[in-house]
């Protein structure tokens, strides 16, 4: 490995150990490593902005002759007189325009692929005879998971459908749709917490490799050096906050 | 203060603190995880290994550095099947800072295809692959519903370009190519609602035969796509990457996190139990009269 990769590749544990040091409690090392992803990441975009977007898709199609793309970037300046109290009135046309367009493309789209594709899919064909079991006992092409998802959608349906008063039969409908919403929350809650383990384990791995790196028997010293210098400013902090709650439990007792 | 008063007032850190040992522990410790795979992320790696040489496919790269850890594998994986069988693949991403994503993934991929290597019994020789013969990289650009649509009527309006500054026209794999419909596939691996976004753009008005990676949070959302036949597969979270880690017979570091997983899961099962038996033994306690403390 290149020092010029290794410094960054020690750049990027040390923001690691920075970010999980939020976990104890709120620091001036998590704040760093705050800030510096916020500017850093507003800084990027706005370049990304200039030479993916404002140079082929504007400036470019302007110098070539086609001079009709003047009118979207005049639209676009006029965004910018939202910050003027007196000119403001001015953007209203273009977000007007934008607002517009978005939706007449949103509108019919978003029912099609939403809503009619979903209750189509919901309804038809709900007790399919010929695929009853399906593959396995979880294939969500089965014809029981068919004909439980369109029970379920109903019930769960039914739960939020107030001009009937929730009684007898109906109770039973309304208590089955709340066992069906907690079981969606569930599983997204299970996914969540898979989400979040699985960004942990990625840190991991990067130090994992970043020890390898620094430990190596062909690499520099100095490699070494660094990984103990950026372990060792978390370990004098650690060492320093656990002196500090120490005292302030004697204190109270 | 008895002990389901104790649960009842744990401090969170030590959950953090018992987490992360856990998870360091596991992590040291080199063991096999059955990994069991699902019809929906099986459906991806089908249709992925029907692709013949000189097909097209479209890899829209969705994400930014905070789902790298669930998606990355995923697209690593995917995208040097690809080149390993002379698939054709347009990249493009409708995320901001998915840029150095793709960036990643085609440097370390380009390293890795030289090699030669033998995936679920095939022996493949490495090869070099190269920008404008191989692959084209289109670069970012914002609004992703009118980037879809702009793409489906033509890649060069919202891409005059690529990534690169060459002219889209003059990139020999360009060559006849328009718009979705030279495409075999659009895999999207998205973290966030560009992924809807292209059920409704890019399946709802072209029809394009979409499968989704997706980030964990975001996989009980999806399913219900995939009923309805909108997309034809779906990989959710780290585990579908590690399914078609498994698949593609190409195990990194997905197969590699889903140990830790497993402790780390139970480990929260684990307190999410006694939590719960805190609440309700200190709430029948209350309900009973009876001094809480």
């Amino acid at each position: 490995m290149t020092w010029e990769t290794f410094l960054w590749t020690t750049l990027g544990a040390f923001l690691t150990l920075c970010t999980f040091s939020f976990l104890y409690k709120d620091n001036p090392f998590y704040k760093f490593a705050e800030h510096l992803v916020v500017g850093v990441s507003a800084g990027y975009f706005a370049l990304v902005l200039y030479h993916q977007i404002l140079i082929p898709n504007v400036f470019d199609k302007i110098f070539d002759g086609e001079w009709w793309y003047i009118i979207p970037a005049l639209l676009g300046i006029m965004m910018w007189t939202r910050f003027s109290r007196k000119y403001s009135w001015i953007s209203r046309w273009p977000i007007a325009l934008y607002m517009g367009i978005a939706s007449g493309m949103a509108v019919p789209r978003e029912m099609h692929a939403r809503v009619i594709e979903q209750m189509h899919s919901a309804m038809i064909n709900i007790i399919d005879m010929n695929n009853i079991m399906g593959n396995s006992f979880f294939d969500t092409a089965s014809g029981i998971a068919k004909l439980i998802v369109f029970i379920g959608t109903l019930s769960a349906l039914f739960y939020f459908f107030f001009s009937k008063e929730h009684k007898g039969f109906f109770k039973g409908i309304s208590q089955f749709g709340i066992w069906i919403l907690m079981i969606g929350f569930g599983a997204s809650f299970g996914y969540t917490v898979m989400g979040r383990i699985s960004l942990f384990v990625q840190r991991i791995q990067v130090m994992r490799d970043w020890t390898v790196v620094a430990w190596a028997d062909e690499a520099s010293g100095a490699f070494a050096v660094f990984w103990i210098i950026t372990f060792g400013v978390f370990a004098i902090w650690a060492v320093f906050e656990i002196r500090k709650y120490l005292r302030s439990k004697r204190s109270t007792a | 203060m008895n002990i389901f008063d104790r649960i009842m007032s744990f401090d969170r850190r030590w959950i953090f603190l018992s987490l992360a040992i856990v998870c360091v522990v596991t992590f040291m410790w080199p063991f096999h995880v059955p990994i069991t795979l699902s019809n929906e992320v099986r459906s991806i790696y089908n249709r992925f290994d029907s692709l013949k040489e000189g097909d097209m496919i479209y890899l829209s790269v969705d994400y930014d550095p905070n789902a790298l850890a669930e998606l990355h594998p995923t697209t690593y994986v995917l995208a040097e099947m690809c080149f390993r069988k002379n698939v054709k693949v347009i990249f493009g991403t409708l995320s901001n800072l998915g840029q150095g994503m793709v960036d990643q993934v085609i440097d370390d991929i380009t390293d890795s295809v030289m090699l030669d290597k033998t995936y679920n019994g095939v022996f493949y020789e490495g090869r070099e692959i190269q920008n404008g013969i191989d692959y084209v990289f289109l670069g970012y650009k914002p609004y992703p519903a009118m980037v879809i649509q702009a793409m489906g009527l033509d890649f060069r309006v919202p891409f005059p370009t690529d990534y690169y500054g060459t002219p889209l026209d003059s990139i020999p794999i360009m060559k006849g190519v328009k718009n979705f419909d030279q495409c075999k596939l659009v895999m999207d691996m998205a973290a966030g609602n560009v992924a809807e976004m292209w059920i409704t753009y890019g399946h709802g008005n072209y029809n394009v035969p979409l499968a989704l990676a997706v980030t964990g949070v975001m996989g009980a959302d999806m399913y219900p796509y995939l009923n309805s036949g909108q997309i034809f597969g779906l990989a959710a979270g780290l585990l579908g990457s590690a399914q078609i880690e498994k698949l593609c017979d190409n195990p990194g570091r997905a197969i590699d996190g889903m140990r830790i997983q497993l402790f780390a899961h139970i480990l929260i099962i684990l307190f999410i139990i006694m939590g719960n038996i805190g609440f309700f033994v200190t709430r029948r306690r209350k309900k009973m009269g009876g001094d809480v403390r």
